[in-house]
């Protein structure tokens, strides 16, 4: 994936000059192993930062809430998807964006191979389909289908679904995936079952809203955690308090959410929390026919109504 | 105190034996890290780990700590009327505390133990508590600890340092509060003089092992405003996606909110953790808010940290280079760029660029 690049800084530097856009968000480098940040170029200069490899699993769609000016924006698969979903609820305007679209092969979970090491991880080499993990005393070549972050490993739509002009071929879809196979399991519980494995899953939440933070859908001007008046939930790290924050956020994202694994990428305790909104999603699928942002001609099923909606969950 | 020798077997029968005479926290492996956590009975602390995932900070000061009780039942006498909870600390002993975990703690007292106001939560627990370090041979990527005031043998904020050697640990007490918990754990065996020696070594080894530093000679010396309006702040704040991260793994982040909580006719008061990245942090309730981009937020916890504390209490700064920040920021802000960045500004030279938005 890491030979997009060139293409991506060729049609940066390009839209920059043309005043087509006046910014170009993308990633740089990061100073950590398996982390990139978001940056804004404006410049030749900045633009000669990007870079594009497997460790840009953040949204960037994120980045463009209300945003002024015109933009552009590097968008793999789920981003191009959230850009849909965001122009759809008014949050970025279509003709104000010039999408760079990137076909993806998946990005890799950093909280796996860190778990998978006993040192810490502080090298990490990636050269086509192989990643190279190094720390003091080990070095290890892997191939990335095993270090694909689990969103990823499912993912059904790598491509771009909508953009100005893409940095590379477009690359096959995964087909035969088991998209819902985590989501399966946890339908199969008893009720008491499931309570204590959200219990368990949630225990370490620090309540730092990370995942909130990074999600694309959340940008609520206030957050139903923030408000006081009324206070809808406490702030403590109460157990119930916490489960309410993150099972409301889920339907929150109710025939929202891209699956684009943001909220677990950045959770500093490695909570899956895509449990909850990938069964809203599975959900969305049955009922509707949906997932979310593949076209800007239709809007989401939660906030249309239709005569032959699914109404059998209605006694 | 002369360095104390313990084998694996004292180490277990003396960390038994404390059990009776202190609360015990140690690390634990839970899940994918350690975690401090208070010991069962037949519970040891795990040492082998590079650092815990959250500093030990949450012992002395909870992420949530109920700090009064209230009736709003008018038959009651004592309605309306706050009751402090009690806080009463039995002595508690922090085992496996990194040192630059253990320097944070005499960074936060400075704050919540002042002649003028005594944050009786947070002295009483840090009062009860006795330090038992755990120095480290060998340093994660991001730690910058050397650079910071303290390094992997670093003693202060500890009452023990123990240096494990293989299978063989080392325990010096440094101050009266660690004679008394060696004393308790029945740790008595003299290590032999030509211990000393390689300790001075294992500590250079240690020492060198950190390949990551700030510089924070001219913090001091910077004009605040200068600082407060350089042009970086609006760029290095681009990624951040103002959660709480950084603020929450920090050992020395002491901000707190505090919220009541009513459950029919009776309540608790209570503090939390607050954070400098959320737009609640300052939020009026005029409704106008001071901080209200998240650029100022950003530059509200470097300049907290780097400056304002560094003028405040002349006392180097408000960061002890564990690394955590670094680590577990979801868009990598790295505190070690902005510290060099704000050491080496040149208002009157900068090249001063209009940030974008």
């Amino acid at each position: 994936m890491t030979q997009y690049i060139d293409k991506i800084k060729e049609i940066a530097n390009r839209v920059l000059t043309e005043g087509k856009v006046e910014m170009v968000i993308g990633f740089r480098k990061g100073s950590v192993p398996m982390m990139n940040q978001p940056h804004l170029a404006t410049s030749a200069e900045s633009v000669d930062e990007l870079v594009w490899d497997s460790n840009c699993g953040l949204n960037l769609a994120n980045y463009l809430t209300d945003k002024k000016g015109t933009i552009g924006i590097i968008a793999k698969g789920c981003d191009s998807r959230n850009i849909v979903t965001h122009v759809i609820e008014n949050k970025i305007k279509r003709d104000q964006l010039y999408i760079i679209g990137v076909p993806c092969t998946g990005m890799i979970d950093h909280h796996k191979i860190n778990a998978m090491f006993d040192g810490e991880v502080l090298n990490v080499e990636e050269s086509g389909d192989s990643i190279t993990i190094s720390g003091n005393g080990f070095s290890e070549t892997l191939s990335k289908q095993e270090l694909l972050a689990e969103n990823c490993a499912v993912c059904s739509h790598r491509n771009p679904v909508e953009y100005d002009e893409l940095a590379g071929d477009l690359v096959e879809e995964q087909k035969d995936v088991d998209q819902y196979a985590s989501v399966t399991k946890v339908e199969a519980l008893s009720a008491d079952e499931k309570f204590n494995y959200f219990e368990d899953l949630l225990s370490p939440c620090i309540r730092c809203y990370a995942c909130r933070n990074a999600c694309p859908l959340c940008y609520c001007p206030t957050c139903f955690v923030d408000e006081s008046r009324p206070q809808w939930v406490g702030k403590s790290q109460d157990p119930t308090d916490v489960k309410t924050f993150h099972l409301l956020r889920a339907y929150h994202c109710a025939g929202r959410c891209t699956d684009c694994g943001a909220c677990e990428r950045v959770c500093p305790m490695g909570i899956k929390i895509r449990e909850f909104t990938k069964k809203l999603n599975k959900d969305c699928q049955d009922l509707y026919g949906w997932e979310a942002g593949l076209s800007l001609d239709e809007r989401p099923p939660l906030d249309t109504f239709k005569t032959d909606d699914p109404d059998e969950f209605i006694k | 105190m002369t360095l104390i020798k313990i084998d694996q077997q004292s180490w277990t029968a003396g960390i038994e034996k404390v059990k009776s005479d202190y609360r015990v926290f140690g690390p634990v492996k839970e899940k994918n890290d350690h975690e401090f956590k208070l010991l069962d009975q037949d519970e040891m602390p795990d040492l082998n780990y590079q650092n815990t995932r959250l500093s030990p900070k949450s012992i002395i000061y909870p992420q949530s700590q109920v700090m009064f009780t209230y009736s709003l039942d008018e038959n009651d006498e004592d309605c309306r009327i706050m009751k402090e909870v009690e806080n009463v600390k039995s002595p508690m002993a922090i085992i496996g505390v990194r040192p630059c975990d253990a320097l944070a703690f005499p960074i936060v007292r400075r704050n919540f133990d002042t002649p003028e106001y005594q944050d009786t939560y947070w002295v009483k627990a840090y009062e009860a508590s006795t330090f038992i370090g755990l120095a480290c041979s060998s340093a994660c990527g991001t730690c910058f600890c050397t650079s910071a005031g303290t390094g992997p043998f670093g003693e202060e904020g500890l009452d023990v340092l123990i240096i494990a050697d293989g299978d063989d640990l080392y325990a010096k007490s440094i101050t009266g509060k660690g004679n008394a918990f060696i004393q308790a754990a029945g740790w008595t065996t003299e290590a032999d003089a030509s211990v000393d020696s390689k300790i001075d070594e294992m500590k250079t080894a240690a020492e060198a092992s950190i390949s990551a530093s700030v510089t924070t000679d001219k913090l001091k010396d910077k004009t605040t405003l200068e600082l407060y309006d350089a042009p970086f702040w609006e760029e290095e704040a681009f990624s951040c996606i103002n959660c709480g991260t950084c603020t929450y793994v920090c050992p020395t982040c002491w901000c707190f909110d505090v919220q009541d909580e009513t459950h029919g006719k009776s309540g608790i008061r209570m503090r939390n953790w607050d954070s400098c990245m959320s737009p609640l942090f300052t939020y009026h309730a005029s409704g106008h808010n001071p901080r209200d981009a998240k650029y100022q937020r950003v530059r509200q916890r470097f300049m907290h940290k780097l400056k304002y504390y560094v003028d405040k209490y002349d006392k180097g700064i408000q960061c002890v280079g564990c690394g955590r920040c670094i680590r577990l920021c979801p868009v990598n802000i790295d505190i070690r760029k902005i510290c060099n960045k704000m050491n080496s500004y040149d208002a009157a030279n900068c090249v001063c660029e209009t940030p974008s938005s």
